[in-house]
Formats: structure tokens, C-alpha cells, sequence
């Protein structure tokens, strides 16, 4: 018998750079949605701290560092990305492997917030969008989430199905930007 | 005419362009009509109903007449105002509306045809017959008015949009503007300052004035270095404010590459922003008003700032022998301004008595300009005064009515403006757009100082409010000259004086209006089409409203105003739109298998957002047909494989899992025993169905809800509203795993034996039965089989996570080959289940219910469920609702078309007759014969009968015999295998 072979979802679009901009994939790991049920948040967010090292996050925030980050995904929905979710937590919360749902790219370099002030219809200047923050909003017309992950460098995502509109958008953008040197 | 010494252009560095195929040459910094000005060129193009000579009439974005083409082929941009084109190397521009050229223009007859065009010609006139309107009359009278034209080709330039976030945005760079915008700055704030011409400054760049001793300019260029230096700035020339909306939205267009010829990989033309800010001051300074007077349109007549502007910014005088006409002490500037650049000032003809004189030219006082003369161009104007008329040579004409306040956008907000008539003008009413206050011009302050002083107080203002604090400033010193004004909107005569210069509406014209009594502003605009034109009236509207006043026996305020909407200049709908098109329209999902099914030759077809096979052609297949027809025949035979991943997937999950699908399906799901599938179908609030799918229990309080590809976005909604707003006391959470997972249907007599080639552990009726399903090892990898079938065959959907789902892709298509089976793609999928009987949003399309489809039953009696209730509406359930059959064709005719509609055999076929409508149709090959799924009226007791199928617009006549819509092992003894 065969094997399955694994594919990423940007696999042969990326990487791009243009100008002083480069366009990446990331693999992230697991990524996990976790959804506290009823009245479990609190407790959620104890054994989330002792098993992968952050707490949940409050809306528009994400908690954890690179390699294990908690990403506040929309109403009452936790997207935990890196690690696989400890046996601890599901007791607490609805999780569901969305690992192959999300392709995981890194916007990076100086102007990248230029990039996404073409798509993004939210504030991400850097004194309004630091670390630690997140936004779930649109990137153009696809809905993604967005989190800054160092200076000039911000974590995307979006439907895997979506990469190649995802890669379209963003070169546009990216090429927007470097025009105008 | 170029005037040495005088204006912010670069003479080092000269600029040849083309105009109308003759080349000139200008400086960097000239903007075409400076240019044009400088190199003797008056006339700039024709008007757009009468195709009179036209020249320049401002220097700003307001401008009427010189409106021309820029670029040529697909690129070629019309409309665009000479006034703010900057010349490049290698600019080619062209005037518009005439033919054959701009100095004969043959289209000028319309002038003489004058007397019969007036104010509401063409409602009177074009009447009858109703025919001739759209293929007679508005063809002709659209060739013959007009403004620039498209080339039709697609335009390859790029435009770009953008959002910007700001605490404080400043809306013009003019002295206000600048003072409000350093004051903001010094403080702290976040600040944008948009400026719509090039170079910011204003009005500083088009006087002779000095700020803090140094002139204008200097002054200008300190303050950029300073704002430019600071991170909390934003500096956007070329930037039009076009429009206010709610919470602080801003909408702007940037013009980022009209001014250079270089249109590098990716660089846009214009880019469209959407800025939020905070706060926002209004400094966009003051539109000057002509003097309707006859013939006042002729080329070398012009407002009188913009003669100081073309002299002091561009160092072009637009004559060697200038006239001055108005009501306030500009006149006094104007000419000073003119008689130390060396021009000779033949007269200022001040309409008021009690005006100032001079020792350097003559001073007419209490005098008017009543009429103008020259071929193409200003040769004289004639003077009335009290003793008598006197014609006076001159090549230029600078006029004044005064200034009206640019108080476009605090009324995009349904604000309207305050009438303020020390000035004759309307301002700004405070608040009118939430979180702007105007400062300087734009607000009625006409000094230099005052515009200063009120820049900086708006900023002061709103840094409290905003809870900034930051040093005072001094205010530098600059002139502060009173504003003295006498109204002067029209001067009496006979002939046509101009009011709205850009669509031809004369004074004339607007008594007239009054005279058919429209009389009410707005009915004025649209009788006369004044302020219709794309400079949206800007240099007419006050001095239209003061006419029709006048005539109605009304004041101006009494009047009121039209309605100022944006954009406040045109934008064109390629920016609006930037990215949208290609590509860009909507995003484009694609399964794992993609790639593979393009290669081989698949044509894809759009299902929502996602892109699906519609089939696999083979060698010596020629219609899609052929492949249709081998699909189906290989899925009954043997076995195929289709990719089903777009369908919806959604994670249920929590103790009241169960409870929370018993209320949104209209059947039970609380009784699915785990590692089973069950058929569900949901309904809508008013009790129509709205999807149907399958849901497996995974486990006691897990289970897994599919969704049509189309409805999967609108049920996973529906889900949140239902559990978010109407059961929220439910412990459950919505995740949409359809992108999670790769889907395949395996579907055939032979499906069993190619999973077990795959399966770590094979699989039989006994542990795999009917609607069985559970976790499943695929080649080492951890996957969900489930015994669901689409087809009618013996069939599985098998899932893996997406990164697999290429790969797998790959070796079921050659475990089916092998098998004799193979791909199949959606018309085959389609023509399987129109066998089967089985529905798609062709038949659940939003106007049928549970009963309607033959699932009536369905809708669970032990249970309540959304839309139950309201399902039970009587008219819902009598007798005569169309209901789903089948229909076989019986006659000579064999062709079902979807959409036809059905009628008894001997009835006439008209709407009253109508007994019902087709859904889908398809030609099995299993059957040898087309197949249709229909609503008919009573359908389900009438199997045996005939009816008749008429395509009223294909002209197809069939009939056909009602019979059950399972045409196909109505038994289903295949599925089970």
C-alpha cells in the first residue's frame, strides 16, 4: 500500500517578497478551536495557563508567545495554535482540530502595516494594534484573522481554500506599496 | 503669458506636452492650464450644450470649462480639469466636444438654435411619438452635448483602495488648515492632513501675502518641514476629501500617479481611502463666485482669484491688457497684484459707489461689465454706468461676485447651511457633521489672519475634547483686511448671462423656471439641469439660488439651498471599485483536488465561492454529454469518485448538543443512536424549507451536521442566531470544520472493495451497514468514513484532514480506474440524483415547504421546531399546492427543459392555465430517456397522468407522464448493498 502524502495550503505560491516585504508560510503546529462551555471559562483558562502556559483570551486579544499562542477568534471562540490541546481541557471546552482548516502565513518587513491597510478595514497602526492584540476582521474580501508577532511582522490567516485569493490580494497590496518606494 | 520673477514653478526644468497634437512647453510645476495660459492658449474646450468657445474660469478642482482627455487607448481618462493636471514629460492631452476640432466646431450651430433650447426645451419638445425618444432623440442630443468619452477598451491601469485611522483629520492645507494641523501635531495627536492640489498651502500660494514677515510661501514650506518631520503626521497632497459619512468615515481620493508619465509593475493610478477619524477640521477654504453678465462664458474671462493665482503661483499673466470687475476690495489686490508684475491694468470696474480709488489705474465706481466681445477670446467688454455704455479693449477679464464658503461636506450629513449675510454667503451650521467644526475661508473667515486664528482654535478645541494638551501657540502676524461686500449676482440686460458655465443654464433660464412655476430650489436645479454637471455647481449654485430669489420675490435664505452630496468631485468608478475586478471580484475557494481535476481536463464550475468539476472528458469525447452519460453508467457499474468536500461541516458540541438539533431540524435527532447518520431537513422561521443534509452522532454529545455547498455559510449563521438569540440557555458551540476536512465520495457496486484497498482495517454490511458511520484509519492516517449515499449506489464519503486530500485524491481516482470506475463531476453527480429523485436548492428553492417535497411526514409530531407552526398554515396544505413529481416525456417531442411550465394536455397554455413549473432535468442513461423533477399542482395523485410542458421561451412543447420522482430502484435496494 501507498502513503498519503501531506501538502501545505500554500504550497507553490509562496513564498514572495516584494520590495522589503516578504510573504511566508508558517507551519504553526496543531491548531485547535476551543470553545468554553457554559460556565466553564474560568476553569478553562486555569488549566489552560498550567498545561500550555497562557490564559484565555479577553476579545481582540491573544495570549501566549510564538509556538503556543491562544488567539481570540470571535464570539466566545479560542483558537489555540502550536500545541496539541492537553487532555485537561476538554473537559472545559467544545475543541475541535482545525489544523488543515487554516492556511498560516507571516506578513513581514518594513511597510507590512501599509500592506494591510489596503485589505483590512481596522486599525492596525502599531500604537493601536501591539502585541498581544488580535483582530478577527477582513483581509479584502475574505474573513481572517490577523495578529501582530514582532515589529513589522503580523500573523495571518485564512480558509485554506482561500490561499490563492489570500496570495492574489495581498501581492496586489504588496505591490501598491513598493510603488510608491 | 509668462511673467519673470513670479510663481513656485521650476524654470530650470522645462516640460513639453501635447495639446490637441500641438507640443509646448511649460515648467515642472505648471499644471496644463497654467501651461497652456503661458504659452498664449485661451481656448480649452466647448460647452456642453451649445459648444461655445470655452477657457479657463478658475484654478482649482471647481473648474467648468477646461475639461480635457488625457492619455490615449484604453488608458485614456476624459473629464479631467486642466486645472489640476500637472504636466509631465510626454502628457498628451485633447479638448472634447467638438467636432471636427476645437477652433471650428461645427456642433456650434447649437448656438445659434439658441432661442429654442432653453430651460425645459426638451420636455416640451420630445414629447411624441413615445417611440422616437429612445431611438431617435437621445441618441442625437447625446452626441451632440456632452463631455469626454471612454475608449470602451478595459482599462489596464491599476487603482488601489486603503483605510487610514487618525485622532485629528484636517481637511485642506490652507492657512487654517496648516495652522490647525501643527497645533495637533505639537500636541500629540495622530493627524492626517489632506490637501486636494499638489502642493499644499492654499490660497498662500496664489497671493502675495506674508505670514510672520516672510512671504506665504516660505511660511507654507516651514510649517510642511516641521509636520513632514513628525511621526504623528500624515501628509496627503493630491488628496480630494470627498465625502463624509457616519462615525467619523472620510471618504478620499488620493490621485497618485496623473502626475507622471511613468506608470511602474503595480503603482496605481488613484488610490481610494476610507479614513476614521476622531475629530476633523474643515479648512477647505472658499470657492470664488463669477458675475453673471452677458456673454460672460468667453474665453479670457475668468474669477479674479484665479488671475492672481495663474500670476503669483504659475507666474503667468492670462493677459497683457486686464480688466477687473467685482464687488469687493479684490478687485484692488487683483490689479495691484497685475500692475507690479508689470501688466497693464486697463480698468477696475467696481460695482459698488463708495469702493476705493487709485492713483495706478482707472477706477470705475458704481459701474458693470454688461458685455463682452471677440472671436474666440475676450477682445473687449462694454461698461455701463450711470452717464452711459463704454466698450473698453482687453484680453482678460478678472471677475469677482465675492466668495462662497466650501461647505460641501459639512452637508453630507443632511446638514444645510446658514445664510451669513454680512459676507452674502453661506457658512457651516455647527455640528452639522458629527465631530468637525470648519476653520478659516471655509467658514466665512476671509483674512488671513483670521484664518490663522481660527485654524488654530479649532485645534485647540478639539485636543481638549480629545484629551490632548500641548504648548500654545502664537498666532503668526499676517494681513486682516475687512471684507466689504455689496451684492452683485447678475447685472440686469438683455442676452445670456451664464450662471452654471458647465451644463449652459443662463439667468434666463432660471427666471424662466420660475416663471413655469418651479419655484421651489430643487425643481429650479432639475428643470434647468443647473448644477447638474459633474463640477456639481460649485461655481453657480449660490448665484442661481440668488437669482431665482430675486424672481420669486424671495430672500436668499427663505430660498435654501439644493442638497451638496458627495463625492465633493467626481471620482471615477474604477477607483471605487479598486481591486474588485478580475480576480479580485470575490474570493476563489478551491478544494484539495483542484489542481488535479484542472489537469485533467475538467472545466470547473462555480457553487458559490468554490470551484467544482463539472466533468472529466476522455480521450474521443467530444461533448459533455459523452462524459456525462460514461460517468453515470460507471458509477451504477463499477465505481466513481467525486470530491465533496464543499458541502458544510459543522462541529456540534456540548450537553445540550442533541436538544439544540432537535430544534433546528424539523425530524428528531435526539434518537440517532452513536456512530449512525440520519437525513435531516431544517425550515425556516415561516415554516419553508431551508436546507437539508445529513448529520452524524459522533459521540453521546458530538455530532457532525453537513450542509449544501450554497447553504453552508447561511446555516452556520442560522445555528449562531438560534443559539445566540432565541435557546441561549443551551450548552453548545458551532465549528465549522469544512475546511478541515477532504471529503470523496466513493459511489458504485464496487465502492466497498476499493475502501478496503485503503482502510487499515476492512470493512463490511455487518459493521459498515447503511448510514453507519465513525472514525476510520486511512493509510495510517486518522480519518471518518460514512455510509451515506447521493447516487442511489451502494456508496461512502471518506474524510481526511485537507492536507491529505490531494494524495488521496490521486489513488482513489487509480483504485477506481482499476476498478473499472473513475472521476465523475457535477452534471453526473446532478443526473444520479434527478434518477434517485433526490432534491438540491433547485427544488428546495425558498418557496416550498416539508409537504410541498413529498417530506411531510418528516416534521416531527413529538417535537416543536423552528418553522413547525408556521408550516402548519392552512393554505400551506390544500389542496391545489404544486408538489413535487417526476415526468418522463411520452409524446413525439423527448426534450425537458428546467423552468418550462406544465399545463393539462388540452388546455390553452397562458398564465391562468398554469398548473405548475420544471426544477431540474437531466437525460439518464440508465433509463434511456430525459428525466424531469417538476412541481405540479396536486402532483402526487396524479402519477399516470398527462400533462404538457411548454417552454414559452424556447419555443418547446413536450408532454409528459406524471409519474413517481424516484425513477430509479424506487426500492432502494442498491443503497444497502
Amino acid at each position: 500500500m501507498g502513503e498519503l502524502i501531506a501538502k501545505t495550503p500554500c504550497e507553490g505560491l509562496l513564498p514572495l517578497n516584494v520590495g522589503a516585504i516578504s510573504l511566508h508560510e508558517v507551519d504553526a503546529g496543531a491548531i485547535y478551536s476551543v470553545t468554553p462551555f457554559k460556565g466553564h471559562r474560568e476553569a478553562l483558562s486555569q488549566v489552560l495557563k498550567s498545561a500550555h502556559g497562557m490564559t484565555c483570551p479577553a476579545a481582540n486579544r491573544a495570549t501566549g508567545k510564538a509556538g503556543a499562542r491562544a488567539i481570540w477568534f470571535g464570539h466566545s471562540a479560542i483558537m489555540l495554535v502550536g500545541p496539541t490541546p492537553d487532555a485537561s481541557l476538554f473537559e472545559h471546552a467544545a475543541i475541535v482540530d482545525q489544523s488543515d482548516a487554516w492556511a498560516v502565513v507571516r506578513l513581514e518587513g518594513a511597510g507590512a502595516e501599509d500592506v494591510l491597510a489596503r485589505l483590512v478595514p481596522v486599525d492596525l497602526r502599531p500604537a493601536h494594534f501591539k502585541r498581544g492584540h488580535t483582530a478577527r476582521s477582513l483581509l479584502f474580501h475574505m474573513t481572517a484573522s490577523i495578529t501582530p508577532v514582532g515589529d513589522t511582522a503580523f500573523q495571518i490567516m485564512v480558509f485554506r481554500s482561500m490561499v490563492g485569493s489570500l496570495v492574489h490580494d495581498l501581492k496586489r497590496a504588496m505591490e501598491g506599496v513598493a510603488a510608491r518606494g | 503669458m509668462r511673467v519673470g520673477g513670479k510663481g513656485l514653478i521650476d524654470r530650470t526644468d522645462p516640460v513639453s506636452f501635447v495639446f490637441d497634437g500641438v507640443t509646448y512647453s511649460g515648467f515642472q510645476g505648471d499644471t496644463l492650464a497654467s501651461a497652456l495660459l503661458a504659452n498664449g492658449v485661451r481656448l480649452m474646450g466647448r460647452s456642453f450644450k451649445y459648444h461655445r468657445p470655452r477657457g479657463v474660469l478658475t484654478a482649482g478642482s471647481e473648474e467648468p470649462n477646461a475639461l480635457v482627455t488625457v492619455g490615449a487607448g484604453a488608458a485614456q481618462e476624459p473629464n479631467v480639469r486642466a486645472t489640476m493636471q500637472e504636466i509631465y514629460p510626454g502628457l498628451v492631452a485633447r479638448s472634447q466636444n467638438r467636432w471636427p476640432s476645437l477652433s471650428l466646431d461645427l456642433m456650434a450651430v447649437n448656438d445659434l438654435a439658441s432661442p429654442f433650447l432653453g430651460a425645459g426645451f426638451y420636455y416640451k419638445t420630445f414629447m411624441w411619438p413615445k417611440s422616437f425618444w429612445e431611438k431617435l432623440y437621445e441618441p442625437v442630443i447625446r452626441r451632440a452635448a456632452g463631455l469626454g468619452a471612454l475608449s470602451g477598451a478595459d482599462n489596464a491601469d491599476t487603482y488601489e483602495s486603503a483605510y487610514a485611522f487618525c485622532d485629528l483629520l484636517v481637511i485642506g492645507a490652507g492657512p487654517a488648515g496648516l495652522m490647525a494641523a501643527l497645533q495637533a501635531a505639537r500636541a500629540g495627536a495622530d493627524v492626517i492632513l489632506a490637501d486636494e492640489n499638489s502642493r499644499m498651502g492654499g490660497r498662500l500660494l496664489a497671493e502675495s501675502f506674508e505670514v510672520d514677515g516672510k512671504p506665504g510661501p516660505v511660511w507654507v514650506d516651514a510649517v510642511l518641514a516641521e509636520l513632514g518631520a513628525l511621526d504623528n503626521v500624515r501628509l496627503m497632497s493630491r488628496t480630494t476629501i470627498a465625502g463624509a459619512y457616519d462615525q467619523g468615515t472620510y471618504a478620499a481620493l488620493e490621485r497618485v500617479g496623473h502626475h507622471s508619465g511613468r506608470r511602474t509593475g503595480g503603482a496605481p493610478l488613484e488610490t481610494y481611502w476610507r479614513i476614521v477619524a476622531k475629530r476633523s477640521i474643515l479648512a477647505a477654504g472658499a470657492l470664488e463666485r463669477p458675475v453673471a453678465f452677458r456673454n460672460n462664458d468667453r474665453p479670457g474671462i475668468m474669477t479674479a482669484g484665479a488671475v492672481r493665482a495663474y500670476l503669483n503661483r504659475w507666474g503667468v499673466s492670462p493677459g497683457r491688457n486686464v480688466t477687473v470687475f467685482g464687488n469687493t476690495d479684490d478687485i484692488h489686490r487683483t490689479a495691484r497684484d497685475l500692475l507690479d508684475a508689470g501688466i497693464h491694468v486697463a480698468a477696475v470696474i467696481d460695482s459698488r459707489h463708495d469702493g476705493p480709488l487709485s492713483d495706478d489705474y482707472p477706477v470705475l465706481r458704481g459701474a458693470h461689465v454688461c458685455d463682452s466681445s471677440g472671436r474666440k477670446g475676450l477682445e473687449a467688454i462694454t461698461v455701463r454706468r450711470a452717464s452711459g455704455e463704454e466698450r473698453i479693449q482687453t484680453d482678460c477679464l478678472a471677475m469677482t461676485g465675492g466668495w462662497n464658503p466650501s461647505v460641501h461636506l459639512t452637508c453630507h450629513m443632511n446638514g444645510r447651511p446658514t445664510w451669513q449675510r454680512e459676507i452674502e454667503a453661506f457658512v457651516p451650521t455647527p455640528g452639522a457633521v458629527p465631530g468637525m467644526i470648519a476653520a478659516g475661508a471655509c467658514n466665512g473667515a476671509f483674512s488671513t489672519a483670521a484664518c490663522l486664528r481660527q485654524g488654530a482654535t479649532a485645534a485647540e478645541e478639539t485636543l481638549t475634547e480629545l484629551g490632548f494638551s500641548g504648548p500654545e501657540m502664537a498666532i503668526p502676524r499676517a494681513e486682516d483686511a475687512p471684507y466689504v461686500i455689496t451684492p452683485l449676482w447678475a447685472v440686469p440686460g438683455k442676452g445670456r448671462a451664464w450662471l452654471d458655465f458647465q451644463n449652459d443654464v443662463t439667468v434666463k433660464d432660471v427666471k424662466q423656471a420660475a416663471t413655469e412655476n418651479f419655484r421651489s430650489v430643487e425643481h429650479m436645479k432639475r428643470y434647468t439641469t443647473q448644477g447638474m454637471a459633474t463640477d456639481q455647481g460649485k461655481n453657480s449654485n449660490v448665484a442661481a439660488l440668488a437669482v431665482l430669489a430675486d424672481a420669486t420675490g424671495r430672500g436668499i435664505p427663505e430660498t435654501g439651498t439644493t442638497t451638496f452630496r458627495p463625492p465633493y468631485a467626481p471620482i471615477a468608478i474604477a477607483a471605487l471599485g479598486a481591486g474588485a475586478e478580475g480576480q479580485g471580484f470575490r474570493p476563489q475557494r478551491f478544494t484539495t483536488s483542484h489542481s488535479a481535476s484542472v489537469n485533467r481536463g475538467a472545466p470547473m464550475v462555480e457553487a458559490g465561492l468554490w470551484y467544482r468539476p463539472s466533468y472529466f472528458p476522455e480521450a474521443g469525447e467530444t461533448t459533455w454529454r459523452q462524459s456525462c452519460d460514461r460517468e453515470v453508467t460507471m458509477v451504477r457499474e463499477a465505481v466513481g469518485i467525486c470530491d465533496v468536500s464543499t458541502l458544510g461541516k459543522i462541529d456540534i458540541q456540548g450537553p445540550d448538543a442533541a436538544e439544540v438539533l432537535d430544534f433546528v431540524y424539523c425530524n428528531m435527532f435526539s434518537s440517532l443512536k452513536v456512530g449512525r447518520v440520519r437525513y435531516g431537513l431544517m425550515l425556516r422561521e415561516d415554516g419553508f424549507v431551508m436546507d437539508d443534509g445529513t448529520t452524524a452522532r459522533l459521540a453521546d454529545t458530538h455530532y457532525l451536521m453537513t450542509t449544501t455547498t450554497a447553504a453552508a455559510g447561511d446555516v452556520m449563521k442560522h445555528l449562531e442566531f438560534v443559539h445566540q438569540g432565541l435557546r441561549p440557555e443551551l450548552d453548545v458551540s458551532f465549528t465549522s470544520v469544512t475546511e478541515h476536512w477532504a471529503q470523496f465520495a466513493v459511489a458504485g457496486p464496487k465502492s466497498r472493495d476499493l475502501l478496503n484497498g485503503l482502510l487499515d482495517h476492512p470493512i463490511d454490511d455487518e459493521s459498515w451497514p447503511f448510514m453507519a458511520c465513525g472514525p476510520v484509519t486511512v493509510m495510517g492516517v486518522q480519518g471518518r468514513l460514512f455510509r451515506i449515499s447521493f447516487s442511489g449506489e451502494h456508496a461512502y464519503e471518506i474524510a481526511v484532514p485537507a492536507r491529505y486530500g490531494a494524495s488521496l485524491f490521486d489513488i482513489l481516482a487509480e483504485k477506481a480506474a482499476a476498478l473499472g470506475g473513475g472521476l465523475y463531476g457535477m452534471e453526473a453527480l446532478n443526473v444520479l440524483r434527478i434518477e434517485k429523485g433526490f432534491i438540491t436548492h433547485a427544488e428546495i428553492h425558498g418557496r416550498t415547504t416539508a409537504y410541498d417535497i413529498g417530506m411531510g411526514r418528516m416534521v416531527s409530531q413529538k417535537k416543536d421546531c423552528i418553522g413547525k407552526t408556521m408550516s402548519e398554515r392552512p393554505g400551506l396544505e390544500q389542496p391545489g399546492r404544486e408538489r413535487l413529481v417526476g415526468l418522463k416525456p411520452i409524446g413525439e417531442s423527448r426534450q425537458l427543459l428546467a423552468g418550462a411550465h406544465l399545463y393539462d394536455e388540452a388546455a390553452e397554455p397562458v398564465r391562468v392555465n398554469d398548473q405548475g413549473y420544471v426544477t431540474s432535468v437531466c437525460f439518464s442513461p440508465t433509463l434511456g430517456s430525459m428525466l424531469g423533477l417538476a412541481f405540479l399542482a396536486d402532483g402526487p395523485d396524479r402519477h399516470g397522468e398527462v400533462v404538457k410542458m411548454v417552454d414559452h421561451l424556447r419555443g418547446v412543447t413536450t408532454l409528459c407522464e406524471v409519474v413517481n420522482p424516484v425513477f430509479f430502484d424506487p426500492e432502494g435496494g442498491r443503497v444497502r448493498g
